[in-house]
């Protein structure tokens, strides 16, 4: 296997890791907001304070990860994604900024404030929706390139459906495994109110997550047939997809087994995601560049591997003790410690 | 390409890391500090010192946050506003940007696990253990993240052709010649930072609301690692001194005001300029700055007019240096008078004009990061990597650069004040003598309760 195809599936895993984490996060955010809205915060904003505490900078920490080893494997990306996304990324950089500064601010009371809560809740619907812009991006056709000069096609990219239904897609499947995880949290603390409530909200965000992923399918044959054939091909992953989609639903529908639930979620996003990601190969942005023609030095990618696996070495351990110490201890779960 | 976006590109990323580099240094700094207190309290007994392991710990993590958050904005902005130097120098400097990811991965799961477990280990030794991964992580965050500022100087562990790297190898570009003297200089200016605010903060509050034991103990703990790390930090600086009169003389003689090459060169303290190069008001100590750059009073110092006009960095960074040396030096004498009033038994080490200048060390402390900083970036141009790539070559060519500087700069202000205004609700409503007998309460609770079992 060459260093460009274990660099972009080792990002893609990552990625996809972020989407796990960063979804639960920023839909909890979310939920946040709209309990205290219909006045069932009481029931509900603990629960979510006592998982996001501890793990909030892990989350942020794959992101910059996946991006900075973006950079890495792929010089080129830099360039051409820097350049055209000057302004959307700072955007995303502010709304990042508000919602890091959040955690580290609401346990100091000012948790009741209304005004931050919402800035809490609204950045974690605006993340999503301003982050899934670069994938709409690497699809082609918005980032213009004239002689030396990169730049982002603003009209194209919001007149056109797919980048929309790519940012319902990002902040309705954000809202959706976030009800889910929640709901499985909620069990695991025995929180029979939590647990209804966040049930609900999953049952009620598993529709539109699933209509919206086909309609930003079929937009995207309409936008970038290849992209949409080579899916075509794939046709099991994402049938998988929805199998695993169909389990989650009966589980939770049925009120049992919340945990398998969650894992079957999970899955559920790992076929389409790599079903997707597949699909795109060889371009990270199309028609500009590929995997194989923008990948870095095979010194520096062999290095990168290299560091990569001793990172992991050390970082996997000390995961399994987090989530050993924070999610399936049931006494600190339930609040007791 | 207009001259003004490479301008509102450099004020953009200049602010960024200048309102960064406060956070960083704490990040850096102050996690060592905790670990101290945590063990002096293990190992006395002194729920004093485990007090302020805590109390340092709840501050600390605000400040965590605005680093992260800042962090991740010049992690971006080195591509959404440098896209042709990352375009280049990523084939090279995203090998320590990958690790320094790591570390602060690293770092934050231990600190996440640190803040929540303060009850939950038997053995205390256990809780204090979990410190070694924190400051080793931000340590080592602040190494690799140091060695790309050492490779933007000198460039090393490429071939350059047609404008692009050959034979990279990126170990070698880490290790280049203004690593060691560079890393060496972070670290213990970021350590003795982190104390010089502690014991800011201790001598602050004696003065307001008079001398207590918690206060004493704190200000003693940390004057101490003043001391250490003040001696340690200007033998780093020297160090920097002479890797820059051997490795980037312009630097160097741009920040003393040294023209012309001669050997027996004089030190210029302050003063200033003249028309062309004429110097005045500055005090001279004769043949110092050979000294200074070689350890020998009559060396050769290259001066400024050996470079091409448009080669030679800004002359203002000579106050940069002098103010940063001064404040240097300035913190380590308040330590040593300390040290001598504590020792001297007729002096009062608590009296009040030394309280105030402890005080005040803690902002000067951070201004001297802040000048050493704009002195090494300033000191580089108009260079973005030595010799092969200007400040200008790698900017955005986007005009909206402008506009962000405004959408930034409100940011940091707003992050600047919340941030202020939580840390002083969150100490000034609840000093430490209150949490000390809060604490004490709950322990004689517990203990009467386990009594009234048995």
């Amino acid at each position: 296997m060459s260093y460009d195809l274990i660099g972009i599936s080792v990002l893609w895993l990552f990625l996809y890791g972020y989407l796990i984490v960063a979804s639960i996060d920023y839909g909890a955010g979310f939920f946040a907001f709209y309990a205290r809205l219909t006045k069932q915060d009481p029931l509900i904003n603990r629960l979510i304070s006592r998982y996001l505490s501890p793990v909030w900078e892990i989350t942020n920490v794959f992101f910059v990860f996946f991006y900075i080893g973006m950079i890495g494997f792929f010089p080129d990306t830099a360039y051409y994604y820097g350049s055209a996304l000057l302004v959307p990324g700072s955007i995303a950089i502010v709304l990042l900024a508000v919602r890091g500064s959040f955690y580290a601010f609401e346990n100091y009371g000012s948790k009741n404030n209304i005004v931050y809560l919402f800035l809490y809740g609204a950045s974690g619907l605006l993340i999503p929706a301003s982050l899934s812009v670069a994938l709409a991006l690497s699809e082609g056709g918005f980032i213009l390139k004239q002689e030396q000069t990169v730049s982002l096609d603003y009209r194209a990219l919001l007149t056109n459906p797919l980048s929309w239904s790519i940012v319902g897609l990002a902040i309705a499947s954000v809202l959706f495994i976030s009800a889910c995880f929640l709901a499985f949290y909620a069990s695991r603390a025995e929180d029979r109110a939590a647990l209804k409530l966040m049930r609900t909200y999953a049952l009620f965000w598993s529709t539109p997550t699933i209509i919206i992923a086909l309609t930003a399918f079929i937009y995207l044959g309409q936008h970038n047939e290849r992209h949409y054939q080579n899916m075509m091909d794939l046709w099991w992953l994402l049938a998988l997809s929805v199998a695993f989609f169909m389990m989650a639903m009966w589980l939770l529908y049925r009120g049992r087994r919340y945990g398998l639930a969650f894992v079957c979620v999970m899955l559920q996003f790992l076929c389409a995601f790599f079903a997707y990601g597949i699909g795109q190969y060889p371009y990270i942005l199309d028609p500009y560049i590929t995997i194989q023609g923008g990948v870095t030095s095979s010194a520096m990618g062999f290095a990168l591997v290299v560091v990569f696996f001793g990172g992991m070495c050390l970082l996997i351990p000390s995961l399994i003790l987090v989530f050993k110490l924070f999610l399936f201890d049931a006494d600190y779960v339930k609040g007791k410690k | 390409m207009g001259v003004d976006t490479v301008l509102w590109s450099k004020l953009v990323t200049g602010m960024t890391l200048g309102f960064h580099m406060i956070f960083a240094t704490i990040g850096v700094g102050i996690p060592l500090m905790i670990a101290i207190a945590e063990l002096c309290g293990i190992r006395k007994q002194d729920a004093h010192y485990t007090l302020m392991a805590k109390r340092w710990a709840r501050g600390f993590v605000i400040s965590v946050a605005v680093g992260v958050v800042t962090g991740t904005a010049i992690s971006l902005q080195l591509a959404l506003v440098w896209p042709n130097f990352m375009k280049l120098a990523g084939n090279v400097i995203a090998l320590p940007l990958f690790m320094e990811v790591f570390a602060f991965f690293f770092e934050a799961i231990f600190l996440g696990i640190y803040l929540y477990t303060w009850d939950r280990f038997k053995n205390p030794y256990i809780h204090w253990l979990l410190t070694i991964p924190i400051v080793a992580g931000a340590g080592m965050s602040a190494v690799f993240i140091t060695t790309v500022n050492g490779f933007m100087n000198q460039p090393g562990g490429f071939e350059m052709q047609d404008g692009q790297f050959t034979a990279v190898n990126p170990v070698q570009a880490m290790l280049n010649t203004a690593t060691f003297s560079k890393v060496f200089h972070v670290l213990s200016s970021a350590y003795l930072t982190g104390a010089a605010l502690l014991a800011g903060i201790a001598a602050f509050t004696m003065l307001r609301k008079g001398v207590t034991g918690y206060h004493k103990k704190a200000l003693k703990l940390m004057m101490t690692v003043v001391l250490l790390f003040g001696a340690l930090n200007t033998l780093a600086g020297d160090e920097s001194a002479k890797f820059l009169a051997e490795h980037q003389p312009e630097k160097l003689a741009a920040g003393e005001w040294h023209f012309e090459t001669q050997s027996g060169a004089d030190l210029i303290l302050l003063g200033w300029l003249h028309a062309e190069q004429k110097i005045e008001g500055a005090l001279h100590l004769p043949k110092m700055l050979s000294f200074l750059a070689f350890g020998n009073f009559n060396a050769t110092v290259t001066g400024l007019n050996e470079f091409p006009p448009d080669e030679r960095p800004p002359l203002i960074i000579h106050y940069f240096f002098d103010l940063m040396a001064g404040i240097g030096f300035a913190l380590l004498g308040i330590s040593v008078l300390y040290f001598l009033f504590a020792f001297w038994k007729k002096r009062n080490e608590h009296n009040k004009w030394l309280l105030r200048l402890i005080a005040a060390g803690a902002p000067l402390a951070f201004l001297g990061v802040e000048l050493g900083w704009f002195f090494a970036e300033l000191g580089r141009q108009p260079w973005i990597l030595r010799g092969y790539m200007r400040v200008e070559e790698a900017a955005t060519t986007s005009p909206s650069v402008r506009l962000l500087f405004f959408l930034f700069l409100l940011l940091y202000v707003v992050l600047g004040a919340v941030s202020v205004l939580v840390l002083r609700r969150l100490f000034n409503h609840n000093p430490a003598e209150t949490e000390m007998e809060k604490w004490a309460r709950r322990a004689d609770e517990k203990r009467t309760g386990e009594g009234a079992h048995t």
